[in-house]
């Protein structure tokens, strides 16, 4: 799961400190599974280092919470090329594509477009299992077959996504 | 990459006041297995109907091997099903008074072949497709894997350059349906036949060798857009 990018999504909508940063992850891409406050600090330094991230503003107190972060060009390059590239195919991917579809919901980019890429390079991993398959003995059937059922799974949440698309889009823009 | 054989350009089709085709075009090379795919009543079989020219589509155009197909006459057109183009359809398509090896025979015995001649190229496709042992018992005797394999068998008996095949494993379990893709991916293959394969399901769609999506009657090429 990609922080860094996630967070530099959530900067795009507007400058925000980093307690502000941590909750709006918090809440929408990883509810009961909360970021420590370490995988913040190091988050933040990481971006400030890459120059995709500046601090724009304190307030008074300590450490990195306190400090308001604002996304720079080269941030918003680095999550526009990361939301164009597909995910490699791989059971349980299904939060990191979560987290890229709301993103590009709340940025305005276009949402369907991740979904048809993905889509296209799960189908094509499938049909390179599959051919494995048509040419193995029953124990290659069987493992290429678990692979195929779990993209399969994959799939379907894609194209059950893409038709609650409008649906969701109405809940995460502000 | 080999020439287009079937190439449908913009097509549109109403049925009343509902839009089934809005705009939709797919092109099939020869040889080549292209999945079509898309939700329930976004047009998918109606863009295989007009591609067959069982549909005539209310605009566009549909060419097979240089040729306009709704320029055709109704003759020509039944002789080009006939002769050149196989059907696989979900159910519902075997003749239940013939035997299964007379229903494979079928479209030999339509187009002129005489019967023993017919029933021994039969007998053989029936082979291929694992179903030899069942070609004396008639459609209602038989399971529905068998049956689609039989529905298989009289497609690709005459050797045709496309085969449409409309939800050919829809129903079927999944052992059986994904036996019955890859029986017919296979044939296909050995006798070079292009498939244009419509379905819902990802395992079979893994069978062909591209994906087209239909959404709202109009077909996408995704591979094309990435
Ligand atoms: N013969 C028909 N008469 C009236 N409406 C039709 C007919 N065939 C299809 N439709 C309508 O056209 C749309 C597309 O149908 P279809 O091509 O069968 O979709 P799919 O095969 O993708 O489920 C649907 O809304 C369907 O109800
Ligand atoms: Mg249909």
């Amino acid at each position: 799961m990609s922080i860094g990018h996630s967070f530099l999504g959530l900067l795009e909508g507007r400058p925000r400190h980093g307690y502000d940063l941590k909750r709006a992850y918090d809440e929408r891409f990883s509810p009961g599974r909360p970021l420590h406050h370490g995988q913040v600090y190091a988050t933040l330094s990481r971006l400030l280092k890459n120059g995709l991230v500046v601090v724009d503003g304190l307030e008074p107190g300590e450490g990195p919470e306190r400090k308001r972060y604002a996304v720079t060009d080269a941030g918003i390059t680095d999550v526009q090329s990361w939301l164009s590239q597909p995910e490699k195919p791989e059971p349980y991917l299904q939060s990191v594509l979560y987290t890229k579809v709301v993103l590009a919901l709340m940025t305005g980019r276009p949402a369907d477009e991740i979904l048809d890429v993905q889509r296209t390079e799960h189908l094509r991993l499938m049909r390179e299992v599959t051919r494995r398959k048509t040419g193995g003995d029953l124990a290659e059937q069987l493992i290429c077959d678990h692979a195929l059922f779990h993209l399969e799974a994959d799939l379907r949440w894609l194209e059950l996504t893409a038709a609650r698309l409008n649906e969701l889009a109405a809940r995460v823009r502000p | 990459m080999t020439e287009p054989l079937l190439v449908g350009t913009d097509l549109f089709k109403m049925y009343g006041t509902t839009p089934a085709l809005r705009g939709s075009s797919l092109t099939v090379r020869a040889g080549e297995i292209v999945a079509v795919m898309g939700s329930s009543g976004s047009g998918k079989s109606t863009l295989l109907h007009c591609l067959a020219g069982i549909v005539r589509p209310d605009d566009g155009t549909v060419v097979y091997a240089g040729r306009q197909i709704s320029a055709m006459s109704d003759v020509e057109r039944s002789a080009l099903r006939r002769r050149d183009f196989g059907f696989v359809f979900q159910f519902g398509q075997l003749v239940p008074e013939l035997t299964c090896v007379e229903n494979v025979a079928l479209p030999l015995r339509l187009d002129g072949v005489r019967r023993k001649e017919a029933e021994r190229r039969s007998r053989e496709w029936l082979d291929r497709l694992e179903v030899g042992d069942v070609a004396g018992k008639l459609p209602g005797q038989i399971s529905g894997g068998q049956g689609q394999r039989i529905a298989v068998a009289r497609a690709l008996v005459t050797e045709p350059k496309v085969v449409f095949a409309d939800e050919p494993t829809g129903a079927l379990d999944s052992l059986n349906g994904e036996k019955v893709m890859q029986l017919l991916g296979q044939a296909a293959r050995d006798t070079g036949a292009a498939v244009v394969l419509v379905t819902h399901e990802p395992r079979v769609a893994a069978y062909a060798d591209r994906e087209v999506v239909v959404r709202d009657g109009a077909s996408l090429d995704l591979e094309r857009v990435a």
